[in-house]
């Protein structure tokens, strides 16, 4: 139970707002709820709710409205490439092909190891730094990016970066 | 520009730290404004100083500051959302000049006798978050945050506030709900947060760029902010500056500087040669602006590029050469515009799904010559009658396309008299294959 588990985390998030606004910790509690369940389990939803004196279904509207909530188990971590217009104009479609063919999944899909799902995403305010992806997993998200204009990322580079992923577990 | 005002980390190396930015005057404002100045005070300096929300509305920020209705408790709220397509400025202020962006967000609260502060930022920005986390932990220790500051009768403390992936968290009522534990749906206004915004209560949202000017305006002066940029735009601005350019990345410049200073003598202009066919200025959300002579010399301020029928929004320049197809173009914004679309009005969240069929159809060229009209008559049905913004935004680059660049659209109309053109998309960039190291920017 994430109450027990957590109680000094929680009581923190939640001194950040007015003791009557206990539902503003829905959003920190949700990723709280993920690191620990690795997504947020319908029983996960019971008790957020719980916590912060809102409703299961309230809960569930939140989780479903933002898009770095996972209702469901996916791969180990999320690889989540920006292939918006800024990096589509430096070359992200193709290097979300390459990579994808790489780790033999389409776009959307969880390698057969289970250890990526690997999806596209809109603008990260990363559009210097082309190609670049995300990588979500339970203890949060970090950038990859590449080096220059002069020099961007290789889908070797970013393969390997997800070697260290593997190795990190 | 000599100096940098935003991005002082560029001339000061370490200025993150805490130390360092106290050695360069830094939270002297902030204790300036706490111990000598009333709230009307600072208020009116930033008024004189002429600062406009640098988040895309280019509202004046000292008016906004006394806009707030006589209720108490009062918040601020900086909003860090930065999701727009081709906007990276306020990352970079976050990363390397933090303690700059806080010190604006606290002369803010005492100017608004806030007690409390929260700063939201994107939920991908969580690396950040949690260096910000021990920097707001530090000006507690050391004093800058906490109680009876600098011995006097203010109280202030800060939250940083992570979102999860959701565009429309940037509009301010919508950012709002999300703090407040709801979905990110914007509110009908009025009332405005000023008056009844987080929790219901009086609130000032600003945008993170917009803070970070208010200590350098409180330090020197508003007259000494107003010798940067124009009358009506004054003081430094950071341009995002992304697509076909030699050198992307964030310019800090006076407001007024030319798109053909930014585009050709600091970003190098397209690496093809090619000439540049199209210029968005406020990210996805642009009225787009060809690239002939008559925009490249305009000045880069609120008032100029509004006479040329854009919008210098949160000046996110992304720079588009000949090899672009609008088609594409506007599949890509309108793409983007659907999947943000947070489902609350009818026109935005059924028009964008509509824009986009057609789009997609269009470019497997699978629609006709009548569908390009459809998209036309069907993104002039959504202008005007949304909600929020974005219902707005998703349409300005489709219709400014289709007036501007019709040819692009019927040359894929499967009834088109010509060939539809080879390319559906920009120029291929050579592809960074595995094991080889390709510039995909030449």
């Amino acid at each position: 139970m994430l109450a027990e588990k957590y109680r000094s985390e929680i009581e923190t998030l939640l001194a950040k707002y007015p003791p009557e606004q206990k539902r503003s910790a829905v959003m920190p509690l949700l990723y709280l709820a993920q690191k620990e369940y690795g997504y947020v389990t319908e029983a996960a939803m019971a008790e957020v709710g719980e916590l912060c004196g809102i409703s299961p279904t309230q809960v569930a509207g939140v989780v479903g409205f933002y898009t770095l909530y996972h209702d469901h188990r996916g791969g180990q971590r999320y690889v989540q490439i920006c292939t918006d217009l800024p990096c589509a104009l430096r070359g992200a479609e193709k290097f979300a092909e390459v990579l994808c063919q790489n780790l033999g999944v389409k776009m959307g899909e969880t390698t057969q190891d289970g250890e990526f799902t690997v999806e596209e995403v809109m603008c990260l305010a990363g559009c210097d730094k082309a190609p670049m992806f995300q990588v979500q997993d339970v203890d949060g998200i970090h950038y990859h990016e590449s080096e220059s204009p002069e020099k961007p990322m290789t889908v070797a580079q970013a393969l390997a970066i997800l070697e260290g992923y593997k190795r990190k577990k | 520009m000599a100096e940098h005002i935003l991005l002082r980390h560029r001339d000061i190396p370490d200025l993150h730290k805490l130390d360092v930015y106290l050695q360069h005057g830094g939270y002297e404002a902030f204790k300036k404004v706490v111990t000598t100045m009333t709230p009307q005070q600072v208020i009116d300096e930033v008024k004189a100083s002429g600062l406009r929300g640098r988040g895309g509305a280019g509202f004046p920020t000292g008016l906004k500051w006394g806009f707030l209705s006589k209720d108490f408790p009062r918040y601020v709220t900086a909003n860090s959302d930065e999701s727009e397509p081709g906007t990276f400025k306020d990352r970079e202020i976050l990363e390397k000049n933090p303690h700059q962006f806080f010190e604006g967000v606290m002369i803010c609260a005492f100017a608004a006798q806030a007690n409390v502060a929260y700063n939201y930022m994107r939920g991908e920005f969580w690396d950040i978050a949690m260096r910000l986390d021990k920097v707001l932990a530090e000006l507690r220790e050391r004093g800058f945050l906490g109680k009876n500051l600098f011995g006097a009768n203010y109280s202030l403390d800060i939250h940083n506030h992570l979102g999860a992936g959701a565009y429309i968290c940037g509009e301010e009522s919508a950012l709002l709900e999300s703090i407040e534990g709801k979905l990110g749906q914007p509110r009908l206004k009025p009332p405005f947060p000023a008056d009844k915004g987080l929790y219901n209560k009086p609130t000032i949202v600003n945008n993170t760029e917009t803070l970070t000017n208010v200590p350098m305006i409180i330090a020197r002066g508003a007259a000494w902010y107003k010798t940067m940029g124009t009358e009506k735009s004054p003081g430094p601005k950071v341009f995002c500056l992304s697509g076909h350019v030699k050198n992307p990345g964030n310019y800090e410049l006076p407001l007024g500087a030319t798109f053909r200073h930014l585009i050709y003598e600091l970003g190098g202009g397209p690496p093809s040669g090619l000439k540049v066919k199209a210029i968005l200025t406020a990210g996805a959300s642009s009225t787009v602006l060809t690239g002939g002579d008559d925009i490249l010399d305009t000045p880069m301020d609120y008032e100029s590029v509004a006479a040329k029928g854009g919008a210098l929004g949160s000046a996110s320049i992304i720079v588009l050469d000949e090899s672009v197809d609008m088609a594409w173009l506007t599949l890509k914004t309108s793409r983007f515009f659907k999947h943000e679309s947070c489902g609350k009005c009818t026109p935005c969240r059924e028009g964008t799904y509509w824009m986009l069929n057609i789009l997609e159809r269009l470019n497997r060229h699978e629609a006709k010559k009548a569908d390009v009209d459809l998209l036309n008559n069907v993104a002039s049905q959504i202008a005007g009658k949304c909600l929020c913004p974005l219902g707005e935004f998703s349409v300005a680059p489709v219709l400014s396309s289709l007036k501007q660049f019709r040819a692009d659209f019927d040359g894929h109309a499967k009834d088109a008299k010509k060939p539809a053109p080879a390319a559906a998309r920009p120029a291929a960039r050579p592809a960074p294959k595995a094991k080889e190291a390709a510039p995909a920017a030449d």
